[in-house]
């Protein structure tokens, strides 16, 4: 592994250092995201004033249902994001930068060489006419400027660290020689190949068979720790949650309605979105129990409801949740809940103050 | 029984399937093109007679095994006497030159738009899509003969001249291919990779239609060929001393009737069979150029 960390010893010490200290890796602060159809007439709020912090090294999970923003928050991370939708307000530090004012060019410099991501199907995320070789080498390429017999050492090298039986034929092969599993570790070779500081999973192994899941996770856990990146993995799957991370961020209608350690939000989750979600898993243990659904359908993101946007489903809904909407209340050990349930009345007081000011 | 357990070991006995494939290589078509290509390079050398100057007193000769032929013409000559050997000879230099850059001149242009378009979308895509409407409504002879009748009639002029009729071909069905191809995974892996605009359309785009605008070049090299004859025989191609098997066809036409068939069916068996081996070349190379179907 040694052999791939010293092309970006130039700036790491300085900067890992006083993100270590100082900072967060990455801190999102009351970003926006929305599509805007043509006529300025529909307006579908995919991201809504999300907040969220990660550390050097650590995992943050990202749950939801289908439509909930997950995907939409990972590409605004990278500013990739559709003609359609636009970055409304808020700012993403990356270690002290703010990528939302970043250039077009800056911006290239951050993708895949700084934060790498993941796609939804890595199975179709290899062009089919490339060798393996060629397209781990690319990303080394681009940011590097290296020469091909150079990137093509370190792509051995890459394929060998994701645990590719034979990497040296492997290279010269093309991606339908693969199996799934394969593509899969080559899309994470691919992923770390220019030492990015942050990783983002989105959905990296809804494809794939259950065995080959376990695999994959492990392997991306192995990745993480030999190479201190931080990972933030979209997923709807708990489990994989309870397994792979460290903090946890629910989203519901394109907010952030719970977020904080995993433990602690699996142990007495504030929100009762999340206290659902954790219901509807099926437990091995009593087997006598239905399983018990979330009623209703999630909303429209052009037209929200009034008050909280789960209201309309929840169980414990009084009459403020569906007149005004709850600020995202902060309890301790860094854990946040946008909901009326949270608000001790100690922290209720200065948490409005301090809403009713942004 | 028995010969089910045949019928079973058959389809495992894929080394010899695989060595099968190797015939695939189209021989004669390749041949075909080979003997031509060579032909028109070493023209000068393999005429047995200058193709432009015929002696008068020995027009309309007929092949030498007909009666009437000798072996001073092998095959004949035309109303001026010239020599319809060193005429095709000659002529293959020709249609070689006015097909191949014609149709490679057509392709860079027309791919280029293509993906450019495709890829780049908005107004770029709107300019250069009504650009190419309009251009594909302009009957294709009518606007040669227009630009012909501008710039002069010489090869040169011609090959520039097809390439600009036909560019629009490749440029519509390359932007229909990249609108899908830039959706696909590979494509936004790239873009979360940090490759710019120009990278992806490079080294992700363009390997991938480049099947494709082969396959259109392979049938435009017979359009295109077509449409040169055509012109030479409006008056407006290449200018008529020189050989070339489109004059020389439509030249021919009229001793048809008289029973002079060498005179147009010569050349017309030249062109279909460049045309005809062109195509299958093109169709070989489509398959090798795709590794999925290279390697099943």
């Amino acid at each position: 592994m040694s052999s791939l960390t010293p092309s970006s010893a130039s700036y790491e010490p300085t900067q890992r250092g006083r993100s270590v200290t100082t900072r967060p890796l990455l801190e999102i602060e009351n970003l926006s995201t929305h599509y805007v159809s043509s006529r300025g007439t529909r307006v579908v709020r995919a991201v809504d004033e999300v907040s969220l912090r990660i550390n050097v090294g650590e995992t943050l999970g990202i749950v939801g249902e289908s439509g909930s923003g997950k995907s939409t928050l990972a590409l605004t991370i990278l500013r990739v994001l559709p003609p359609a939708a636009r970055i409304v307000s808020g700012k993403i530090l990356l270690e002290g930068e703010d990528l939302v004012e970043k250039s077009d060019a800056e911006m290239r410099h951050v993708r895949g060489k700084r934060i790498a991501m993941i796609l939804q199907d890595p199975m179709a995320s290899l062009n089919p006419l490339f060798t393996i070789g060629d397209q781990v080498a690319e990303p080394i390429r681009v940011h590097e400027g290296a020469g091909r017999a150079t990137a093509w050492r370190r792509a051995r090298e890459l394929l060998k660290a994701v645990r590719i039986p034979s990497p040296e034929t492997r290279v010269t092969q093309y991606p339908h020689e693969m199996s799934g599993g394969m593509r899969q570790r080559i899309v994470g070779a691919i992923g770390i190949s220019c030492e990015p500081r942050l990783l983002i999973a989105d959905e990296p192994t809804t494809s794939l068979d259950l065995t080959i899941q376990a695999q994959y996770l492990n392997l991306l856990r192995e990745l993480q720790r030999e190479h201190g990146l931080a990972l933030i993995f979209i997923t709807h799957n708990l489990g994989i949650v309870a397994k792979m991370c460290d903090q946890l961020a629910v989203m519901y209608a394109g907010r952030v309605v719970e977020s904080g350690p995993v433990s602690r939000i699996f142990n007495a989750p504030a929100h009762p979105y999340t206290e659902a979600l954790l219901n509807s898993i099926p437990r091995m243990s009593d087997s006598t129990q239905r399983l018990t659904a979330i009623e209703g359908q999630p909303p429209d993101l052009a037209a929200l409801p009034p008050g909280c946007a789960f209201a309309p489903r929840c169980t414990k809904a009084f009459d403020r949740c569906h007149e005004e909407t709850p600020p995202e209340f902060r309890s301790g050990g860094g854990r946040t809940a946008r909901c009326w349930l949270a608000a001790s009345p100690s922290t209720h007081e200065d948490i409005l103050v301090r809403s009713g000011a942004a | 029984m028995t010969i089910q357990a045949e019928i079973i070991v058959l389809p495992s006995s894929s080394p010899e399937r695989s060595s099968l494939r190797l015939g695939d290589f189209p021989l004669i078509p390749a041949l075909i093109i080979g003997v031509i290509a060579l032909v028109a390079i070493f023209a000068n050398l393999l005429a047995p007679h200058n193709p432009e100057i015929g002696s008068l007193t020995a027009r309309f000769r007929p092949p030498f095994w007909e009666t009437g032929g000798s072996t001073k013409y092998l095959l004949g000559t035309d109303q001026l006497g010239r020599d319809v050997l060193s005429r095709l000879i000659f002529g293959a230099r020709v249609s070689m030159v006015v097909g191949f850059t014609a149709v490679i001149f057509a392709g860079a242009v027309g791919t280029t738009l293509g993906i450019i378009s495709g890829y780049l979308g908005g107004w770029v895509d709107q300019v250069i899509m009504r650009i190419t409407d309009t251009w594909l409504a302009l009957p294709a002879l009518m606007f040669a003969i227009f630009l012909a009748a501008i710039v002069g009639p010489s090869m040169w002029n011609i090959v520039i001249i097809l390439g600009l009729v036909y560019w629009t071909r490749y440029a519509r069905v390359i932007r229909g291919e990249v609108l899908s191809l830039k959706e696909r995974e590979f494509v936004r892996l790239a873009i979360v990779a940090g490759c710019s605009k120009w990278t992806i359309m490079r080294r992700h785009i363009l390997p991938n239609v480049i099947n494709s605008a082969i396959v259109i070049g392979t049938l435009m090299l017979g359009v295109v060929i077509i449409t040169e004859a055509s012109l030479s025989f409006l008056g407006v191609g290449v200018p008529p001393p020189e050989p070339a098997w489109g004059l020389m066809l439509s030249d021919g036409k009229q001793s048809l009737m008289v029973g002079r068939w060498w005179l147009s069916v010569l050349p017309g068996c030249c062109i279909m069979l460049m045309v005809l081996s062109a195509n299958l070349l093109g169709d070989w190379l489509r398959v090798k150029l795709d590794p999925q179907l290279r390697q099943l």
